[in-house]
């Protein structure tokens, strides 16, 4: 099984000026991954799973990762933040910047063929609001049809070229990605109208008016 | 005629049965199966379009049962979670328990004790045993034979969830792997008892095979039908039982050798035609195959502590990392990923349900037989939606 860096290597001599990186992991398990560009990703994958020493038939698991805004200070650390999620060193008084948050789709690959994996590839969006189209790639491994309607639907990822692009665990109607770190639920999630809904306001009109402060102290009457 | 040619279906909240209006091919029906129907496992839905008694297109639709565990994961501590596994796919707690164990224990790092490891290959071979034996009653349940099959598969899984109650305590809630071990011992006595019930379990399988296996009807309903070609299967990444009944040799236990599973010899069945027979077939042999291997770990289970004394349990933190690590669940290839910052909680905890990726494949299975046949299909695919819907 070659490493990443290697598999880099290879797809680099066979499409000069592909956006590749190595994305270290610094885990004790060190799966490191290969983040690919936008543009050539579907040719990548489509390599990835053809190539003889690879052989890559078998998309396990497709998942999306949330990254928020983070600081980062400017003079201690370069520009990329740490892509396994280490907290930004304190530099000090530093001027500290804003790295955008951006989401990010993540295909763990293994070979049924070869018997070997897992490779890593990560797709990266340009940020969190209006750029969160990467390509899809269903048509290389059919497994992740399902998997990346999830991350569509959970996440707000859309998948160019995906066939069928709709929600899947959540319903139709539903407005928000749950699983963004900052969703947060509405208040009224279950208000339906009911009667109450208005007879209650009215009510509280009729109601006593709130007691002094030195009232409430004296407690209830006996 | 493709697919794309039938009028397109949107979900909707009108009658069960409408008819779709094709002008070359008359009058399609439109059936939407479930959720609540029986032969759907849970709150499933299968829209299917019919072209008399064919299907011509068909849907899964879910997510009924869907509470987002993976949002509850990352919002608790990583000892919190691993309840939350049992109500996954809740036949199979404990092998749901080891496959998280075992993502925390690689992303920090832990080993495990030997006694230990013995335990868990223990009790993953009783969730196999437990969940075909469920599976093949269900199996037969749907496609007809009601209720025998189903009460003596039962009564033998009863057997084994005692095991499970009198060790850990609750019958299917398990809640039983740590990282670093399990949670309590097995007493030598309870090691006896799942010895005795692995000796005998055996004839259980004659008993049951000699009803069934060989049985005309059922051999009827189930050759030919639902047929996977072994190409699709490893594109669509469908794992476990069904990806073998298609003829691919692919056993987590043997390709990665997690735990002990190494030293204990056993063989994979594969199937040859891929359809819904081989699939029953693979999983009634898979549970002979489990039967030597309990017995083999039943004998050579050593003596020592279930639980490294070193190991952090509450108040547990993973260095920053990310680690994706899978075992061979009874339904196929069940997985977790974890990133980790080092805090209490991870950052991202996701579960690759292999229920949900074995449905991909389910219209492909069901596209040109009756309707009939596609509750046999669903039912040899053997999802939980506990799982898929998360």
């Amino acid at each position: 099984m070659e490493t990443a860096e290697q598999i880099r290597d290879r797809l680099l001599a066979r499409f000069p000026g592909a956006p590749v990186a190595v994305v270290a992991n610094p885990g004790p398990g060190a799966q490191h991954s290969l983040l690919l560009g936008a543009s050539h990703a579907a040719d990548l994958a489509r390599f990835l799973r053809d190539d003889p020493g690879l052989r890559l038939d078998f998309c396990s698991n497709v998942t999306g990762v949330d990254w928020l805004d983070r600081e980062i200070a400017e003079a201690a650390k370069p520009a990329a933040p740490d892509p396994a999620g280490a907290p930004a060193m304190e530099a000090g008084p530093k001027a500290a910047r804003i790295q955008p948050g951006y989401l990010e789709v993540v295909y763990h690959l293994y070979s049924m063929a070869l018997k070997h994996g897992p490779v890593v590839l990560r797709l990266r969006t340009g940020n969190r609001s209006d750029q969160v189209t990467v390509p899809s790639l269903t048509p290389v491994w059919r497994s992740c049809e399902f998997q990346e309607r999830e991350v569509f639907d959970l996440f707000g990822v859309t998948f160019a070229g995906h066939p069928d692009l709709r929600r899947i665990l959540m319903w139709d109607e539903f407005k928000d990605h749950p699983m963004r770190k900052d969703y947060s639920e509405p208040d009224d999630y279950e208000w339906e109208p009911t009667p109450h809904g208005e007879v209650l306001p009215k009510a509280r009109r009729h109601y006593p008016a709130a007691p002094a402060a030195t009232a409430a102290k004296e407690g209830p009457a006996p | 005629m493709s697919v794309s040619e039938i009028a397109p279906l949107t979900p909707s909240a009108g009658p069960t049965v409408r008819s779709v209006r094709d002008e070359l091919h008359g009058d399609l029906l439109e059936v939407s199966m479930g959720p609540h129907h029986p032969s759907t496992h849970g709150v499933f839905r299968m829209v299917a379009t019919l072209d008399g008694e064919t299907v011509t297109r068909l849907k899964p639709v879910f997510g009924y049962l869907h509470r987002n565990h993976e949002k509850i994961g990352e919002n608790t501590s990583y000892l919190s979670s691993m309840p939350y596994t049992d109500r996954l796919d809740y036949l199979c707690s404990m092998t749901n328990n080891w496959a998280y164990a075992l993502a925390v224990e690689r992303l920090s790092g832990q080993a495990v004790p030997e006694r230990a490891e013995y335990l868990r290959v223990i009790l993953a071979e009783l969730t196999r045993l437990l969940n075909h034996t469920c599976l093949a009653g269900f199996l037969l349940q749907d496609s007809g034979a009601s209720g025998t099959p189903l009460m003596y598969a039962f009564r033998e899984r009863e057997k084994i969830l005692d095991l499970f109650e009198s060790l850990s305590g609750s019958r299917m809630m398990c809640n039983f792997q740590r990282f670093g071990g399990c949670r309590t011992d097995a007493t030598p006595a309870w090691l006896g008892a799942a010895a005795s019930l692995a000796d005998g379990y055996g004839r259980f399988l004659d008993e049951f095979e000699a009803l069934l296996t060989g049985n005309e009807i059922l051999m009827a309903r189930t050759q030919g039908v639902g047929r996977l070609p072994a190409a699709l299967a490893v594109s669509a990444g469908v794992t476990g039982p069904v990806l073998r009944a298609s003829g691919v040799d692919y056993d987590l236990r043997k390709v990665d050798g997690y735990g002990v599973y190494p030293r204990f010899a056993f063989r994979v069945p594969l199937g040859a035609h891929g359809d819904v027979y081989d699939r029953y077939m693979v999983r009634v042999l898979e549970m002979r195959e489990s039967i030597r291997i309990l017995q083999e770990a039943l004998r050579g289970i050593p003596g020592g502590p279930v639980m490294d004394p070193k190991a952090k349990i509450r108040g547990f933190r993973a260095k920053p990392g990310e680690v994706y690590s899978r075992i061979e669940g009874p339904k196929g290839e069940i997985g977790f990923y974890l990133i980790s910052e080092g805090g209490p909680n991870p950052y991202r905890y996701r579960v690759r349900p292999p229920s949900l990726i074995n449905l991909t494949i389910l219209e492909d299975l069901c596209l040109g037989h009756t309707i009939a046949d596609t509750v046999v299909i669903l039912g040899s695919i053997d999802i939980v939606l506990g799982e898929v819907d998360r």
